[in-house]
């Protein structure tokens, strides 16, 4: 059974037991226009939760990704070098990294689908 | 703007064997013969062959097709996009500097040094400042070379866990771009909701591993960061020093000085505020000045002015040796652009004092007129008196679709070249507008009345201003194919 968590800076977490995937949320992919490169770690790197593990640039901007929980990563989406606009065809769908959690209590502190459009709403 | 656009590249208009001159035989056809076979070229150069007239139509053609400061209204905000006087080019194309060779003997080119050394001195008295460095080629590496100087600041000290720098989260791309090309972790500090830095957050992330902290003030939204005493003091008690990015010098012109407000190093464009040309018209300039007391530290060559048995001064370059070894060396081939700094001095010569000191309060006024004729119909998220540029945030009126990207291109269709747009990236829809104080009033009341006339556009007729630009050579190129597929050689064309 997966649930989604998403972080105050626009990533979302799929997690299902100890294992997630992270990617930017559908909000997010729509504020950056179209995304032309992601810049993504490497199986066995660390992430640190409230670090930057990567990047994703578009045509506007080019955009930290900081991690909503720490652990190590298990897979970078590589179809995302060849093809960085699946992020604007399907955020949700189209995640950037598959990581094994050290924490699952980080994920308490992240908000759950409700509070999150709340706080897109209040952002725009 | 014209309509037309001239899309062809001079090796489509090669010809074999075609030639502008014709040279005559001048007997030097055997001295290939005495050359190495090694030294000798197999083929021909694969360069165009080309008619006069048909190479001067063609560049002619070429620069018609640009929009530039001496075509049109440019206020592209964070660029200072000020008219370049003419003077300018005039006198740094005067034989006695434009024929120069870098390594003429001292002896030949005191003029020229000079020159040099007076810009040194000026930029050190504007900036309030010990002393300048001439050599870096542009803002950016005048960053990296200002952080090279922190760094071995704190290395000369002993000081070694200094890895740190802090940068406002509305600073310019290139601040955490240089702070990691210079080897050291960028760390982030939040913007109050005027758009000034959060001391208090930046208190909470001094402490001995912090560097320096980097400032652009005004700052990205073209406020004046008014705790920067404050933030001198807190900076320097944990032992990091202040850099100040010149990016947004213009406005304090002659009014205020960095090294008054407490920065120990800074640098500053050419290319902005002194009025040499920027881009494709450049190349730039990113001069950095330092506080007393980190000299040593700066780049060489420098040139140095001596008087020797009281006779005439005497301007040599100086390598570093007299400064020991902590001098980072060079950072550049040369001196520097040197023909940009030319331009730069000219600038300040043909203005003097009187008129340096006006250019920041003409441009202060011409920003907040603009800001203030246009904010009952564009969104003004930071309602302050700014300094030489501001922020919208889009149109005000967000029901019509519009967005900040159509009315830039709709600009176009008008003649005038867009804002910066979508950045900084504090607001969705920002449209950053600096008009500069080399517009006179009349420029800046017809780009207010096109950019009324834009905003009721979106609301009566809001799909002509999606469609834009209409107008140009040029509609809707597609970026996003640009970015991931560049086509940058004839060959792959």
């Amino acid at each position: 059974m997966s649930k989604t968590y998403y972080s105050p800076t626009h990533e979302y977490i799929t997690v299902d037991g100890n294992v997630g995937y992270i990617g930017i949320s559908d909000y997010a992919q729509h504020a950056l226009g179209n995304v032309v490169y992601v810049d993504m770690p490497e199986e066995g790197d660390e992430i640190e939760a409230g670090e930057d593990f990567g990047a994703v640039e578009s045509v506007k901007a080019a955009s930290d990704l900081i991690a909503p929980v720490s652990g190590e990563v298990l897979e970078a989406n590589e179809k995302l070098a060849d093809n960085p606009r699946l992020i604007n065809e399907d955020a949700m769908a189209n995640w950037i990294i598959k990581v094994e959690l050290s924490d699952l209590s980080q994920l308490d502190s992240l908000m759950d689908e409700e509070a999150y459009k709340a706080h897109c709403e209040a952002e725009k | 703007m014209n309509k037309k656009y001239y899309g062809k590249l001079i090796f489509e208009l090669s010809r074999p064997g075609r030639q502008g001159y014709y040279l005559s035989k001048n007997g030097c056809d055997d001295a290939l013969d005495s050359l190495p076979a090694n030294l000798l070229r197999e083929n021909a150069p694969e360069l165009p062959e080309v008619d006069e007239p048909s190479v001067v139509r063609h560049y002619n053609n070429m620069s018609d097709n640009n929009f530039g400061v001496d075509t049109g209204f440019y206020p592209l905000g964070s660029c200072t996009m000020k008219y370049n006087p003419k003077i300018n080019e005039e006198m740094a194309s005067l034989p006695a500097f434009s024929i120069l060779h870098p390594f003429q003997p001292s002896a030949t080119v005191q003029g020229a040094l000079e020159a040099y050394y007076e810009l040194q001195k000026m930029l050190s008295e504007i900036g309030g400042m010990a002393e300048f460095t001439l050599n870096p080629y542009a803002g950016a590496h005048g960053e990296l070379t200002g952080l090279m100087v922190i760094r071995a600041y704190h290395e000369s000290r002993g000081d070694l866990k200094r890895t740190k720098v802090i940068v406002p989260d509305s600073a310019h791309g290139t601040n955490p771009a240089s702070a990691a090309v210079a080897g050291l972790k960028v760390v982030e500090v939040k913007s109050l909701a005027d758009g000034t830095v959060d001391v208090e957050a930046l208190r909470a992330l001094l402490d001995d591993t912090v560097a320096a902290v980097m400032m652009t003030n005004p700052n990205t939204v073209g406020i004046f960061e008014h705790n920067i005493p404050e933030i001198a003091e807190i900076v320097h008690e944990c032992g990091a020093l202040l850099y100040y990015d010149g990016a947004n010098l213009n406005p304090l012109l002659g009014v205020a000085r960095p090294g008054d407000m407490g920065f120990d190093v800074m640098h500053i464009n050419l290319h902005k505020t002194f009025s040499t040309p920027h881009g494709g018209g450049g190349p730039g300039a990113g001069p950095v000045g330092v506080r007393a007391g980190l000299e040593k530290f700066l780049p060489n060559p420098r040139v140095v002015r001596r008087q020797p048995g009281g006779g005439d001064a005497l301007f040599e370059l100086d390598f570093g040796t007299e400064k020991g070894p902590n001098a980072l060396g060079r950072i550049s081939a040369w001196l520097g652009n040197f023909a940009v700094e030319l331009k730069a001095l000219a600038y300040i010569l043909s203005l003097g004092a009187d008129g340096l000191k006006m250019a920041g309060p003409l441009a202060t006024l011409n920003a907040n007129y603009v800001k203030e004729c246009l904010r009952d119909l564009y969104l003004l998220p930071i309602d302050r008196v700014c300094k030489h540029e501001f922020v919208f945030d889009g149109l005000a009126d967000k029901s019509t679709g519009v967005t900040t990207l159509n009315v830039a291109k709709r600009l176009l269709d008008y003649g005038f070249h867009a804002p910066t747009i979508y950045f900084p990236l504090l607001f969705h829809e920002s449209l950053m507008i600096e008009p500069t104080e080399t517009e006179s009033k009349e420029t800046l009341d017809e780009f207010i009345g096109v950019m009324r006339e834009i905003a009721r556009e979106a609301a009566e007729d809001p799909e002509t201003v999606k469609a834009a630009p209409l107008e140009t050579p040029i509609r809707k190129p597609d970026d996003t194919a640009a970015a991931l597929n560049p086509v940058v050689t004839y060959a792959e064309l």
